[in-house]
């Protein structure tokens, strides 16, 4: 049984899993027995019922209360159950604790900013503290985007002209995926961030530590960190080929057609505006659909990222 | 009966403006008060009488048509046709007089008069319902011109009506629609 | 002989009319020429039309899905790109739902047999019919260009925010669907009308066939629905070309009201999709196992139940959307109600086999296929309208094999199996049951190979819309690309030999099946006006234990008592409706 349950569900990390998981089994176990029942009845029937010539008759059977009665109200009984069960697991996952920490979670084409309370930003990696509950309060600033973390079995959209929530407390510590799981036009796969949940001190450094920089990185290395870890390899490849954005390789110093038609040269200025103000210069062939980072990167954290992209050749 | 079933389906088509109507009614009822006090009430009201009227002229019509009075059905089919013409004319200069004041559909809306940043919303239900309206009263006029070219051929007699029966019919489903539109967008203010 | 009725009796004298086997003239050869099918308004031959048309655009939104499918081999690009991917898969979906399901069994088959069925020369109003039809092909004409001159890219569900800002043909498309729409109500009101007023004599309600039924609780969704689409469309419409602001955000609109006045529509449309296949199963299972249909009154009263139902529970594909949680308590809660008569179909179906004289054929084959597959997705219906559970499993895989399940395992199928049933009334010819049967056992392999996985998929958290995916979904990605293909194999072969049946098959008696419904009481093919007579019904279409003379009373036309031959039988019928 727990294979099945391996295997059919992912992991059940947060409170509200086991609950969902327990509801899911047991209509698919009802489900099976029918299906098997009915799979048999039919298999049997045009076995045993086979016509044996043109002359064969049969009764003439119409109706039979006591059966119809029958197969009324039991699937009526059990469809009650199932959705009194499924009406209180939604109810819990809709109450969310008085003492749930919050996180801001803004969903933009294609990728996930996380607010903390301490003015903290990440993008694409939520971290959480584990065993507490955590409030996530989101909006979309474009379309809308659907957050769901299949591991604590939330999903909610994300909306943007109005806030949305979703609350889970995880078990365990450890990584589990989120996708966005409402369809928000070209890169709406590529869509993807992780949750890592801490323990509480482990959290409270990576919170007090997350926005600052690592004085022992060089500023290639960190630009390299800030690219994996701010959602740009989403769109920006640095093997040349071509994905929602221009590829960074050979970029830096060349001419760059813009939709416009002019040209431009691909130097720091216009990499520092393309982060804060990306749809100012659109390259030729390219769609405006780039989100601003300003306010998530430090001019130092810019520099950085340009001193990378100079050494992708 | 088609005839009748085809009316339940232009009901649920205009349904979906009327809830439109609601939704917006209920988050922004102050906006509707507001911006509805720039419609016409009284041209709104003429065009109210105007389309009773046709649906009276329509009713005489089929009756004549009953009666085998075929130059009364003729008759009263031009007047109703002059009486929806009448209505589309006040309808023209009502939308030409909110142009001039930048009040348009959508994204085209300029109008300042309004202390509300919603405003637009109200005027776009506004045009729509009018406007789907409108085309309803347009295409009623071409099923009666038509109707006017048949009878005077001598299609119809106090054996077939059928057809100015049914487009009778539609009519008084247009002017129907019509005596909600109208209080609902007039009158609120 | 007598037979007597409650209501409304007239006395009239009935004669047998034995239908003519392979007869010189029927309706596909009675007038000749392109521009006679051109300008048809013979229900027969506009059924047949209606027939081609869902049949290229099965094949064509097939094709796309094997492409999707193809690319769906490796979690990364192979030889889409992602906004390509995007523009098939949303064509995939309005195609196969638009231009394929909706018009399919009600305008294809149903338009064929309803008539007959009924004893009636034609429709209500068959010139309406025609005009249904061209609004169809207008329809499909506006799509087709859309989709040449840049293509759809937001899902078939075409939710705002994303389609009012997306750069693709969103106007053209919905225009097109917008004028389809009418063909699907202009159709509903014909068939309500003929039901009401065209029935031969002494077809009571009672004595309706189920299909009948279930063409009526379909036509009065069609009605009611497709007006709502129609307005939701156009307000989409306006939304891009005047920036209205009722779904914009940023003019102050909501996106979530746009869902609203979707799925008020599209979750009845599902229903539009189903009841009419419904009503074909019923017909199959009687017939092929010549015995008396279980539950007639069930069976009928649970399509207008469901038809009602359906319209209340459009919220539950909107669990995760943001609507009050009161509001997804009610839809869950109707939900759950509307699957209760469906289930008691499948029940009344397998009761009708029990202890009948069951007979393997082709239509009967694609009957049980339907039984074992339509059961599944409803099941997988019951786990999805379940709250807490749906909101792991929205917008995942897991939908995606349930709506596959119910609408090609249920309604292609029972499409299937009308085809396979009426082919003989509607071509004069027979078809290889050795071909059928492989084509069959191909079909339900690849369907299920192809998307059972989904449901593992889903239920592990595969989003759907995904032109990547993670490393771990892969296997099941790719088992399902191998049952896509196998299913393409089967359907080339079915038009292989359906083909074949046309142009060499074996000529069809006009009752190849034994049926006592009044569309075999006539010739194979069709006369082309149904029938010689007026055909006068004394029994239900069930009424196996009633021999055949029986079924094929009625009066000649032009004659009202008087006849010459040695054989009269005196019957006594409601004559509340003549033809």
């Amino acid at each position: 049984m727990d294979k099945v349950l391996e295997f059919l569900l992912p992991p059940a990390k947060s409170t509200i899993a086991g609950q969902v998981d327990g509801l899911f089994i047991f209509i698919l176990a009802v489900s099976a027995v029918l299906l098997v029942g009915i799979s048999f009845a039919i298999i049997y029937f045009s076995w045993k019922y086979k016509r044996r010539s043109e002359q064969d008759t049969t009764p003439v059977i119409t109706h039979n209360t006591k059966l119809e009665v029958a197969w009324s109200v039991i699937p009526l009984i059990l469809v009650m159950i199932v959705f009194g069960w499924g009406f209180t697991g939604y109810m819990n996952m809709r109450t969310v604790p008085t003492d749930a920490y919050e996180i801001r979670v803004v969903g933009k084409s294609w990728l996930w900013e996380f607010h903390y309370e301490n003015g903290t930003v990440s993008v694409n990696e939520l971290h959480v503290p584990a065993n507490r509950p955590v409030n996530l309060v989101m909006s979309s600033n474009d379309v809308i985007h659907s957050f769901y973390i299949p591991d604590y079995r939330v999903k909610r959209d994300v909306l943007p002209n109005r806030y949305s929530n979703v609350w889970f407390e995880a078990m365990e510590t450890g990584e589990s995926v989120i996708f966005c799981t409402e369809y928000c036009g070209r890169a709406h796969s590529n869509m993807i961030a992780t949750v890592t949940a801490h323990s509480e001190s482990d959290f409270e450094n990576w919170l007090a530590t997350a926005n600052v920089i690592d004085e022992s990185l060089s500023p290639v290395e960190l630009g390299k960190e800030l690219i994996a870890k701010n959602g740009c390899n989403a769109c920006h490849s640095v093997d040349g080929s071509r994905m929602v954005g221009p590829s960074y390789k050979g970029s830096w110093m060349a001419e760059r057609e813009l939709e416009d038609g002019s040209v431009v040269t691909v130097d720091a200025n216009y990499l520092r505006e393309s982060i804060l103000e990306p749809n100012a210069k659109i390259g030729a062939g390219y769609d405006p659909v780039m989100p601003s980072y300003q306010g998530l990167l430090s001019d130092r954290e810019i520099d950085a990222i340009i001193e990378y992209i100079k050494t992708i050749d | 009966m088609g005839m009748w079933i085809f009316l339940v389906t232009e009901i649920l088509f205009f349904g979906g403006l009327f809830a439109a109507y609601i939704v917006y009614r209920a988050w922004y009822p102050d906006l509707y008060v507001q911006a509805s006090t720039q419609l016409d009430t009284f041209w709104g009201a003429v065009n109210t009488a105007v389309l009773i009227g046709s649906s009276l002229t329509v009713a005489m019509a089929i009756r004549s048509a009953q009666l085998n009075q075929i130059k009364g059905l003729i008759i009263n089919l031009y007047i109703t046709i002059g009486l929806a013409f009448t209505f589309m004319v006040i309808k023209y200069f009502e939308y030409v007089h909110k142009f001039e004041k930048g009040i348009f559909p959508g994204q085209y809306y300029t109008y300042e008069g309004i202390a509300h940043e919603k405003a637009n919303i109200f005027f776009s239900i506004y045009y729509m319902m009018t406007g789907l309206h409108g085309l309803h009263v347009i295409i009623g006029i071409g099923l009666m011109i038509w109707l006017l070219v048949k009878a005077k051929k001598g299609a119809f007699s106090a054996e077939y009506y059928t057809p100015v029966e049914i487009t009778g019919l539609y009519w008084h489903l247009v002017d129907v629609i019509w005596i909600f539109l109208f209080p609902l967008l007039y009158l609120i203010d | 002989m007598s037979h007597m009725e409650t209501s409304a009796l007239k006395r009239l004298q009935v004669q047998r009319f034995k239908p003519e086997e392979n007869p010189e003239i029927h309706y596909l050869n009675s007038e000749r020429g392109l521009w006679s099918w051109l300008s048809t308004v013979d229900h027969k031959r506009i059924g047949l039309m209606y027939l081609a048309s869902i049949a290229i655009f099965f094949f064509i939104g097939g094709v796309l899905a094997l492409v999707l499918r193809t690319e769906l081999l490796s979690p990364a690009q192979s030889f889409l790109d992602a906004d390509v991917y995007n523009q098939v898969f949303t064509l995939h979906g309005a195609i196969m739902i638009f231009f394929f399901l909706v018009p399919s069994v009600p305008a294809a088959l149903g338009n064929f047999i309803l008539p007959i069925q009924l004893g009636a020369k034609d429709v209500a109003f068959p010139r309406l019919n025609l005009a249904s039809f061209y609004i169809y092909t207008i329809g499909t004409v506006f799509t087709l260009v859309a989709i040449i001159t840049g293509a759809v890219d937001t899902g078939w569900t075409f939710y705002t925010p994303y389609s009012t800002e997306t750069g693709t043909n969103v106007l053209l498309m919905t225009l097109g669907i917008f004028i389809l729409g009418f063909s699907s109500i202009l159709t509903g009101v014909n068939f309500i009308v003929t039901i009401h007023k065209m029935r031969a004599p002494g077809m009571t309600w009672s004595k309706l066939p189920l299909n009948v039924w279930s063409l009526y609780a379909t036509s009065i969704i069609q009605v009611l629905a497709t007006p709502v689409l129609a307005i939701t469309l156009l307000l989409l419409v306006m939304e891009r070309a005047l920036g209205i602001g009722i779904f914009d955000p940023a003019l102050g609109g909501d996106p979530v009201l746009f869902q609203h006045f979707f799925w008020f529509y599209s979750h009845p449309a599902v229903y539009i999709m189903i009841v009419p296949g419904f009503g074909v199963i019923s017909e199959v299972i009687s017939t092929f196992s010549r015995k008396h249909i279980f539950g007639y009154w069930a069976i009928a009263l649970s399509s207008l139940a469901i038809a009602f139902i359906g319209f209340l529970v459009w919220g539950h594909h909107m669990f995760t959307a943001g609507q009050s949680s009161l509001a997804s308590m009610v839809f869950s809660f109707l939900t759950f109600l509307v699957g209760i008569p469906t289930g008691i179909k499948i029940f009344n179906w397998l009761a009708t086999m029990y202890k009948g004289s069951i007979d393997l054929k082709a239509p009967m084959l694609y009957a049980m296929v339907f039984l074992f597959l339509f059961t599944i997705g409803g099941f997988t219906g019951i786990m999805l309208g379940a709250l807490s559970v749906d909101i792991h499993l929205h917008d995942t895989y897991f939908v995606v094999a349930h709506f596959h399940y119910v609408m090609m395992g249920g309604m292609v199928m029972a499409l299937l199996a009308g085809l396979h049933y009426w082919w003989p009334k509607m071509f004069g010819k027979m078809y290889s049951e050795v071909y059928a049967r492989i084509s069959c056992a191909l079909i339900f392999i690849g369907f299920n190979l192809a998307f059972l996985p989904q449901f593992v998929m889903g239920a592990q958290g595969m989003p759907r819309r995904y032109f990547n995916y993670i490393d771990q979904f892969q296997p099941f990605h790719q088992l399902s690309t191998m049952g896509a293909y196998i299913m393409g194999v089967g359907f080339v072969i079915m038009f292989f030999y359906l083909l074949h049946s046309l142009v060499r098959g074996e000529k069809a008696a006009s009752n190849p099946w034994g049926s006592r419904a009044l569309e075999w009481q006539t010739t194979s093919p069709a006369a082309p006006h149904n029938f010689e007579h007026t055909p006068v019904v004394i029994h239900g279409p069930y009424d196996y234990h009633k021999p055949m003379s029986e079924f094929q009373l009625g009066i000649a036309h032009g004659h009202h008592g008087e006849s010459h031959q040695p054989e009269t039988l005196e019957t006594v019928a409601e004559t509340g409706t003549r033809p």
